[in-house]
Order: structure tokens, then sequence, then C-alpha cells
């Protein structure tokens, strides 16, 4: 798999200043002081070509989609159905059938957990998590649980954050029919190996599906290459609209899974005693959609592509490598998930203060970061935190920003002293 | 750089979230509950022992939480000393109205002395999001007066 191979040729450098200026919001002030947002785990900051691109559609090229035989409506259908082959190609899909759109990716895994999970599992069937799971991963698995008698069975990850392969492997077996796994963990920033997931969930029986919706934002994905069967991701993680998220699915089973929703949209032919399925991937799309944020998200796409997913990566990748270095200098504080390869989130506790007084300190300095359980409360036990803080960077941050979330620690540290 | 938040996080503050006062378990204590909040992890336990009528004669807090929660539970447990249940209850009425909308007429009815105590937390009205914080404690209390055994910030059971 490409992200997990060592990059032969160096990246094209990004051009971080360059960045900035596309994002209007960075040139806000928050409490008198320059806004450093390290906060883009949770939701990224905007783009002006993002911006640009919701404005003009509904400005100039709106109406519904695949309805009416009007000029508006069939421009309106092109956009939408362009900005779908665009996530075609970013995620090296087969086909434009293969990408549903969604709301989130909490939908998007969702929507499998019902679609495939309620037509598709028996009682003791086994689904395989793990601990690092985001509750969006981990909840709708548990619904499966409870109305279809499945069993969840969680891959266990080292103190360091790191999945523990052979743990999980030994977790696969007849029983087992999915894989429902992070490529990327929101609260430690853990990469997970997918493609060697992928491999061992398949020679098992079982279909594997990734979410996506932190890694998506640093590494190259290619499912094809992955060959995982489902891969979930959120736009506005990156740098799109929110309210707009995609599902991919290999063709063959998300033909053979019954819609999610029912309504306009979905539908070939309605009658009250019956009714037929549209095609893929509108099967999956009941109601109008979120039409122009998903030109946003195309928008956001080919920004991020313009940038260069390697180049992001490098940059990422300094930041994480300087910000580790910075916070580890700073007394008392302790850097919570250390796993090799890991990327662009730094959490950490420590010993003079709550994560939740760290965040309302910082914040006065104008450094917003998340603080709390990040919707993994398992994962917290796990490690035995009840919350840590967390920095996690995107394309616009600079080290300078690193160095006033630093500063701003070494203050906290002085005033809980 | 944090000179602003002198009037959220106040030396008495400071103090009893470092050391806080009547930190331990009471076994067997009439009442006795346990306070979540899970939108940060928060978890306190209250003990409250009273005697024959209804008058508190010790209580103490066990957990984990932010400066703000902890410092809150261990100066409600020094106020508490010495109160009966009814105005323990009604002063966690009144300090809860002080939280939430600055008023500090809402403490009225409670001796100086404790609404002066009470009055340090009223910082925390300019921070919406840490309310839940200051509050847990109280809220936790209140559930024990009442024989429930788990209340948590995000259901108001309890409040």
């Amino acid at each position: 798999m490409r992200a997990e191979a060592e990059t032969l040729v160096p990246a094209p450098a990004l051009d971080v200043e360059a960045v900035r200026r596309d994002f209007p919001i960075l040139s806000r002030t928050v409490h008198g002081k320059p806004l450093v947002f390290l906060d883009s785990a949770a939701s990224a900051q905007k783009p002006r070509q993002v911006l640009d691109a919701e404005r003009y559609i509904y400005e100039h090229e709106y109406a519904n989609v695949h309805r009416g035989i009007y000029h508006l409506s069939q421009v309106a259908t092109d956009r939408m159905e362009a900005a779908r082959e665009t996530v075609r190609r970013f995620l090296n899909a087969g086909s434009a059938r293969e990408i549903v759109f969604t709301r989130n990716a909490t939908e998007s895994i969702n929507l499998v957990a019902a679609a495939w999970g309620r037509s598709s599992l028996k009682p003791g069937d086994e689904i395989v998590i793990s601990e690092m799971e985001h509750h969006s991963n981990i909840i709708p698995w548990q619904f499966l649980r409870d109305e279809k008698e499945v069993v969840i069975r969680v891959a266990p990850v080292s103190d360091e954050g790191e999945l523990l392969i052979d743990e999980f492997a030994a977790l696969l077996g007849p029983k087992t029919r999915l894989v429902a796994i992070t490529h990327m963990s929101n609260a430690l920033g853990s990469v997970t190996p997918v493609a060697r997931i992928t491999r061992l969930a398949h020679d098992a029986g079982a279909l594997v599906l990734l979410d996506g919706a932190q890694a998506v934002t640093h590494l190259p994905v290619d499912v094809r290459d992955l060959d995982c069967d489902f891969y979930a991701f959120s736009g506005h993680k990156l740098y799109g609209p929110s309210g707009i998220g995609v599902l991919y699915g290999k063709e063959a089973l998300l033909d053979a899974m019954p819609p999610y929703m029912g309504g306009g949209e979905m539908i070939r032919s309605v009658s009250f005693e019956r009714a037929e399925w549209a095609d893929l991937p509108h099967k999956f799309e009941a109601g109008t959609p979120a039409i122009a944020q998903s030109v946003g998200l195309a928008a956001a796409i080919d920004y991020v592509i313009g940038l260069g997913m390697d180049a992001i990566a490098a940059h990422e990748h300094d930041l994480l490598t300087y910000a580790t270095q910075r916070l580890s200098s700073i007394d008392g504080l302790r850097i919570i998930g250390t796993a090799p390869g890991k990327a662009s989130v730094v959490s950490f506790t420590m010993d003079c203060a709550h994560p939740h007084d760290v965040g309302t300190l910082v914040d006065r300095a104008g450094v917003a970061i998340r603080v709390g359980h990040h919707c993994a409360q398992p994962l917290m036990d796990r490690l035995g935190v009840a919350a840590t803080a967390r920095a996690s960077f995107g394309v616009y941050n600079t080290r300078s920003e690193v160095d006033s979330l630093a500063s701003a620690l070494e203050a906290v540290r002085e005033f809980f002293g | 750089m944090f000179d602003e938040l002198r009037e959220l996080y106040q030396e008495v503050i400071l103090d009893h979230g470092k050391s806080p006062r009547n930190f331990r378990a009471i076994e067997h204590a009439k009442h006795h509950a346990r306070g979540d909040n899970p939108m940060c992890g928060d978890q306190l336990e209250v003990f409250v022992e009273t005697d024959g009528n209804g008058v508190i004669t010790d209580a103490s807090f066990v957990g984990r939480g932010c400066a703000i929660s902890v410092a809150s539970a261990s100066l409600m447990t020094e106020i508490l000393q010495g109160k009966t249940i009814d105005q323990a209850r009604s002063m966690f009425a009144g300090f809860h109205n002080m939280c939430t909308t600055g008023d500090e007429d809402a403490l009225a009815g409670i001796t100086q002395d404790d609404a002066d105590r009470l009055q340090v937390l009223s910082g925390v009205r300019e921070f919406p999001i840490r309310v839940k914080c200051v509050t847990l404690a109280w809220h936790t209390m209140n559930a024990a007066t009442k024989g429930v055994e788990e209340v948590s910030t995000e259901t108001g059971e309890g409040a």
C-alpha cells in the first residue's frame, strides 16, 4: 500500500504561507490573539476554493437534482455527478456507482450496519473492531448486536496505541463476518496496517470496513489497492463542507444490499403495493441530497490533490515531529499514543492540570485544541486516562504555531505550578 | 498570559483544586452517590452522613476531575457541615442558579460566610461549557440525598 511505503522521491514542499492565505478564518483573532487552530482532527477549516464552489452553484447553477427536465436541474445534476467522479478518482474506486453520498462517516458506517448487517448477519456471527475505535464505529455494531445477537470482538492495542496485529489475527475465525476498523485513530494518531488487516480478514472470509475519517486527510488512499470492501469518510475533516460524507462500497456488495432509507430519489417506480429501487448509488440516497456540499467536497478534494497528498503528509510529519519534540521537553507533560508511523495528532496529559483546565487556559492564548475523551471512551479506559488534551495538525499549521502551543503550555504549568 | 482567567481560577479554587479537603470515602455513609460528567470523564463520589435530625455531620468526596470540579466539591463538603438536608438542597438550587445566570442574589437565604465562599466559583458563568464542572458535586450530593445512586450531567437526573 502506498501509505505504508517509504517515499523514495522527496515530496514537493508545501508553501504553507500560500496555503494559509486560502483560509479566510485563519486571519482572525481569538481573545485578542492570532488564532492558532490545532483542532483539525475534529473538523478542518475551509479554503476559499470550497467556499467559492458552494457559493457559485447557489448563485448560478442550483436546482434539485435527478428530477427536473429543465436546464438548471440538469446542470446541478451534472455538477453533483461530476463531484461523485472526483471522489471516485480520489479513492481510485473502479466505478462512480460505488460512491454513495451520506451526511458523514458516521452515517456511512450506520448505512453498512443497517443495510448489510441486518440483511446478512445471523445470531452468533462475529464483528471484529479495535480498542481505538471512535464511538461511531462501535455503537452501530452494538445496535446490531442487540438486534441480531451478533458478537462484537475487540482487538487490543499496545500501551503505545499500536494495534496488536497478532492478537487481531487470533480473533479472526469462521464466524467472523466483518472487520470494522479505523484507518487512523482520531484520539492518538495511530495508523493501522490496513492492507495487512484486509488480507487477514479476507483469508478468514470476512468483509472489511475501514473508518477513514482521519486517514483520508493525511494519507493517500487507494481502495482498490487496499482491497477493502467499504471505506467511510466525512467531507468536513477534509477541508470540505459539513453535511456531506462518503461511503465507498464494492459494487457487488452494494448491489446486493437492501436500501437504507426510503423516499424520493432512491426508487425506480412506486405503487401503493410495491417499489423498485433505483440503480446504484442512488438506491442509498433517499431524499434531496447535499447538492452544494457535494460540489464543495469536490472542490476540497481538488484542493488537497493540488497541494499533493505526499506534500501534505511530509508537511504534517514535520509538524508532528517538531511538536513531539517541543512538547516532550515540557515538565510533567506526557504524550499519550506513540505508535510508530502515527500521523498528525499529539494527545497528552499534564501532571499539573486536568485537560479541561489546559483547554480553557490555552484558549486564552488563542490556541484551539480539543480536550476530553475524543469520542473514544473505551480507548481512554484502556489507556487509564479520563481524558486527554489533543493538538492535531492540518495543511495550514506551522512550526511557529507549535511554538505558540508550547509556550501556552509552559504558562499553564506556571499557572497551576 | 492568563491574567483575565484569575476571575475563574481564583486562589481559593487553585488551592482547593490542588489540595482538596475531605477527600476521602465515608464507610457506610447514610447518603452516597456517584456523579459522572461523561463529556470530560470527570467522576466524583459524594458521601453525606447525617444524624437523627437530618443534620449533616460529615461530608466528603473522592474522584477525579478538573481544578474547577474538584475545588467546587471540596468547598461543598466544607459548607455542608452542620446544615440540614433541606438546607443543602436549597443551597444547591441557589448555587446552580448563580452559576448559570450569574445572579448572586440567588444565594439569598444563605449565611454571608457561605455565600462568600460560593461566590468564588461564580466566575464560571463566563464559561458556559464549564458550568457542568462546577455543579457536578452539587448534583451528586442532591442525588445522594434523594437516594439516587448515580447521576450524570448528560441526563439531568437529580437536577
